[in-house]
């Protein structure tokens, strides 16, 4: 075997050591920070590989009525705060979603308001972060007829979401905007059960189940990215963009 | 390693394996492994049933604490699959462009007839220690496990993972039909870390048992 034909694989090794450290160089500023953290920038390089190379607004896979399963409900599967237990016991009729920050007309949506606007209902499959699956029918109003109703703005750049059980998160407006982003109050054709987000829950088909909060209370549209502080997920260590 | 290590992690979150689209604790498994304690269906309380229907899909809430360290373990694991795809793209490229795929791994044609796999194993048995050292040509049966490690389950460890993507199995909705499911496909990951552990333990085995420091030498900075 001649030398000459083989990778010289000396000045190969060296190489690699001294080039690696270009790979992760800056990003922008409304992109999710990395604190410097390392994972946080092998995080950062799957969301923009995901923005960048898949195609926008294509549809998660949709499933015949047959195929729904059991789906466990996990996480909160009731917020036992006051407020939300006076919400319950009047049946939702008092409980309101407010829409606001980068929109032009702030409001409140009442529960009635939001199911005579035009629905959507979809057989989907949750994907829980811990390895789970299961096929639920989710009937809601699209995200994207509640932000155009309150006027969003052209600087919008992301949706926040705020929940009965304390949970705070985000998304950015390409899934926000996603025709299967939903906020549902209908699963598998009733009302949304207590144990899995009464009165409305999000479903964020694009991504982990995580990302779908559920007892929603307000939704806050932003500019910029907000990291929700101690109470965000990227700041307790997980990842805050779930498309994975 | 790393891949191991973190996918080992985050199979112990859930560690029941299913096959088709959906699994979850109120399904049966298609195997549950001894790894965690996060698998105990009989505490699992308020049971509604969706529909009227007989053997109707139902939901039930899960009180126990879970184990459960997937924030970072699935960070990290992500982050080495970008590495793994990065230095496996060089490997590939240079690989076929030096000619070492066709030269050195691929079997020759002759070489896979049953009488030459047959003489190749029987010399592995019993085990003695071969020639070493940088420029040897590959024995034949050490041609076939890297040939397969590098071209099949490499690949569908990438192609099986990405099928566990709620965003690329939006955009590519082919690969759920290819592998069967999401479930599916997470289940032949799994078969595919437990071929790569095995390979792994049977290469250093064999490092080792030919001469750990001369074979060292050889696999980094050539011969002597």
């Amino acid at each position: 075997m001649k030398p000459s034909s083989r990778i010289p694989r000396r000045a190969f090794i060296t190489g690699i050591a001294s080039s690696a450290g270009l790979l992760l160089a800056g990003c922008s500023q409304t992109d999710p920070p990395t604190y410097g953290h390392l994972l946080r920038m092998g995080d950062l390089l799957t969301y923009k590989a995901h923005r960048l190379l898949l195609p926008a607004h294509s549809l998660a896979r949709e499933y015949e009525y047959a195929d729904i399963s059991s789906v466990p409900a996990i996480g909160t599967t009731n917020p036992a705060n006051e407020l939300y237990q006076r919400l319950l016991a009047n049946r939702f009729a008092d409980w309101r979603l407010t829409v606001e920050g980068s929109v032009a007309r702030p409001r409140a949506f009442s529960l009635d308001e939001l199911r005579r606007m035009p629905s959507r209902t979809q057989i989907t499959r949750h994907t829980c972060e811990e390895g789970w699956s299961a096929i639920a029918q989710w009937t809601g109003v699209p995200l994207r007829s509640v932000l155009e109703a309150a006027g969003i703005r052209s600087t919008a750049r992301f949706v926040q979401f705020y929940a009965y059980d304390g949970w705070e998160d985000g998304i950015d407006m390409l899934d926000a905007l996603h025709p299967q982003t939903i906020l549902a109050y209908g699963m598998n054709g009733r009302d949304l059960p207590t144990s899995h987000g009464a009165p409305l829950r999000a479903r964020v088909e694009t991504q982990l189940g995580y990302k779908s909060l559920k007892f929603l209370e307000r939704i806050v549209v932003t500019d910029h990215f907000d990291d929700h502080g101690r109470r965000g997920l990227i700041r307790n260590g997980w990842s805050w963009y779930a498309g994975i | 390693m790393t891949l191991a290590l973190s996918g080992f992690l985050i199979l112990m979150v859930h560690p029941r394996l299913y096959l088709g689209h959906a699994g979850n604790d109120l399904m049966p498994a298609l195997l549950t492994l001894p790894i965690s304690n996060n698998y105990r269906p009989d505490e699992l309380h308020g049971r509604i049933v969706f529909t009227e229907l007989p053997n109707a899909p139902v939901s039930a809430e899960r009180n126990y604490p879970l184990f459960n360290k997937n924030g970072w373990a699935r960070s990290l694991h992500f982050l080495a699959a970008w590495i793994l795809v990065g230095s496996g793209a060089v490997y590939f490229s240079l690989g076929v462009f030096s000619g070492h795929v066709r030269r050195d791994l691929l079997p020759r044609g002759g070489e896979l007839a049953p009488r030459s796999l047959l003489q190749d194993l029987r010399n592995h048995f019993p085990p003695r220690a071969g020639p070493t050292g940088a420029g040897l040509p590959y024995g034949l049966l050490q041609k076939l496990a890297y040939a397969s490690v590098m071209f099949v389950v490499l690949p569908l460890m990438v192609t099986t993972g990405l099928t566990m993507s709620p965003a690329v199995t939006a955009a590519y909705p082919f690969l759920l039909d290819v592998f069967g499911g999401y479930q599916t496909a997470r289940t032949i990951h799994f078969c595919g870390f437990t071929a790569l552990v095995l390979f792994l333990i049977v290469h250093v085995v064999m490092v080792i048992a030919t001469g750990f420091g001369r074979q060292l030498r050889a696999m980094t900075w050539g011969s002597q």
